[in-house]
């Protein structure tokens, strides 16, 4: 379970969090949604320590990140696996080395066992392919594929997925968001989905926050969120940006 | 810094990868001082010739001198400017572009300590492979001054080594390769401090690359005259 009480994060005295709180539950798929420049992505990767927070706590299966060591944040991410934005693939890495780096390090077992599991995970990606090619042969629809079996190859407890369908092409954002699906059924793992794509929020997510003016605006489920009367919502899924502007003028 | 001594701890896990750093950082930038190494001794004893044509000061004398200069201060200095421009500004460029490509954050999810994976290796392959980058430099140095001597003056193979032997100091050697040392610790962790830090996207990594040089080069001439100050 990840718990997020009141917490607040600044860049340079913007404050692009302000008093956030939600839990997400175990086995939960949630979308945070929001528009660009929001605080989602900031969000995400303070939820994982990447980033950290000035007030309030995230607990993370009852530990708090603020008051852990180094080595136990990173016996904490163990559980977590992440995709980014553009894939961040090590570009000086063959795919099958950058799934393999993590499993040689994190799974005390030979190097058949690792080639099968990173043969598997690039299955399940339609990737197998691509094992031996480098980061720059790769589109971008195919980093994020493969960023994703280097997330799914470690067999994570929490998925947090960075922006997965920005930039690709409709074909591609629906081969992602079925991966998406994929995994978080068959994996049962928690899924944490940034995005402001309406397309995959309907198709994968069951409970949608929506942050606003760095604050929660909406919380609840993907069915509620579509048929919300909240005018801020409303604007969101219409794409209205007179909305925010008539209540800045006022 | 202190993040970088804290991860000595982890170095076991991550000393695998020190090969490929000495041969990216170290083997194949040898070209590059064999060559920097021969001409600055060719012109160190271009010009001594140059300075010897009032005729009051032995020829064999330019031997001793080539070897002096080389051995204190051109070889580990014109190898330090060197590879500030060569693998300072690759290291730089390097964590640069992963840190503003997020494969920074990536290793960090995947439970990797980035100082230890990324920053260490490099320290220890430069603090390995510079001292035998500058060694390198002051042999071919000295074989550049021999070239130079024998084809810009009148001496002989005889009075050369006469010269070189006569002047020379085993600390002065040691010397070149205690700064040889200091220059590879310094350097590399200048570069791999702004590359970590490196924000702004291609632009950052640009203004990352330049000021990792222009700051090594200024840290490595003051260093030259702090260990000269202290060991000389």
């Amino acid at each position: 379970m990840i718990e997020i009480r009141n917490i607040s994060k600044s860049f340079n005295d913007k404050a692009v969090l302000k008093d956030v709180t939600f839990t997400i539950n175990k086995g939960e798929c949630v979308s945070i949604i929001g528009q660009s420049g929001i605080g989602k992505s900031v969000l995400l990767k303070s939820i994982i320590g990447l980033l950290e927070i000035d007030t309030g706590s995230i607990t993370v299966d009852g530990i708090n990140l603020s008051s852990i060591s180094f080595q136990s944040l990173q016996n904490l991410r163990a559980k977590f696996g992440m995709v980014f934005q553009f894939g961040a693939l090590f570009d000086s890495m063959t795919v099958k080395e950058n799934i393999g780096l993590a499993l040689q390090r994190r799974m005390k077992v030979d190097k058949l066992e690792i080639d099968a599991i990173i043969m598997k995970s690039l299955e399940e990606v339609n990737m197998k392919e691509t094992y031996d090619k480098m980061p720059s042969e790769l589109s971008g629809g195919m980093k994020k594929r493969v960023g994703i079996a280097r997330a799914i190859a470690l067999s994570p407890e929490y998925m947090l997925y960075d922006e997965p369908t920005t930039g690709l092409d409709p074909i591609m954002t629906d081969s992602i968001n079925k991966l998406i699906s994929k995994f978080h059924k068959k994996g049962s793992a928690t899924s944490v989905i940034v995005t402001h794509e309406m397309k995959t929020v309907k198709d994968v997510a069951q409970r949608v926050i929506m942050l606003y003016d760095g604050r929660v605006q909406f919380d609840g489920s993907t069915e509620d969120f579509f048929h919300s009367e909240d005018p801020i919502v409303k604007a969101f899924l219409n794409g209205d940006s007179t909305y925010k502007q008539e209540k800045e003028i006022v | 810094m202190l993040k970088t001594f804290r991860s000595f701890r982890n170095w076991p896990i991550y000393l695998n990868t020190l090969p490929d750093h000495l041969m990216t950082l170290g083997v194949s930038a040898i070209p590059i001082v064999i060559l920097t190494g021969l001409f600055t001794g060719m012109v160190t004893s271009v010009q001594a010739a140059y300075q010897f044509e009032s005729g009051f000061i032995p020829t064999w004398y330019v031997g001793g001198i080539v070897g002096e200069a080389v051995f204190l201060e051109l070889g580990p200095m014109i190898t330090g400017l060197v590879m500030t421009g060569r693998v300072g500004a690759t290291i730089a460029a390097e964590i640069g572009t992963m840190r503003v490509s997020e494969q920074i954050d990536a290793l960090e999810t995947l439970s990797f300590d980035p100082i230890s994976f990324l920053i260490m290796p490099r320290i220890l392959a430069s603090a390995i492979m510079f001292p035998v980058m500058v060694v390198m430099a002051d042999l071919f140095g000295i074989l550049g001054g021999y070239i130079g001597a024998i084809s810009s003056m009148e001496v002989t193979a005889f009075d050369f080594v006469r010269g070189l032997k006569d002047w020379f100091h085993p600390w002065d050697a040691i010397f070149g390769i205690i700064k040889a040392f200091a220059f590879g610790i310094t350097i590399t962790s200048i570069a791999c401090y702004f590359g970590y830090y490196t924000t702004g996207g291609a632009q950052g990594v640009g203004k990352t690359t330049t000021t990792t040089v222009v700051v090594s080069c200024l840290a490595i001439l003051i260093l030259d005259y702090v260990l000269a100050a202290l060991l000389l």
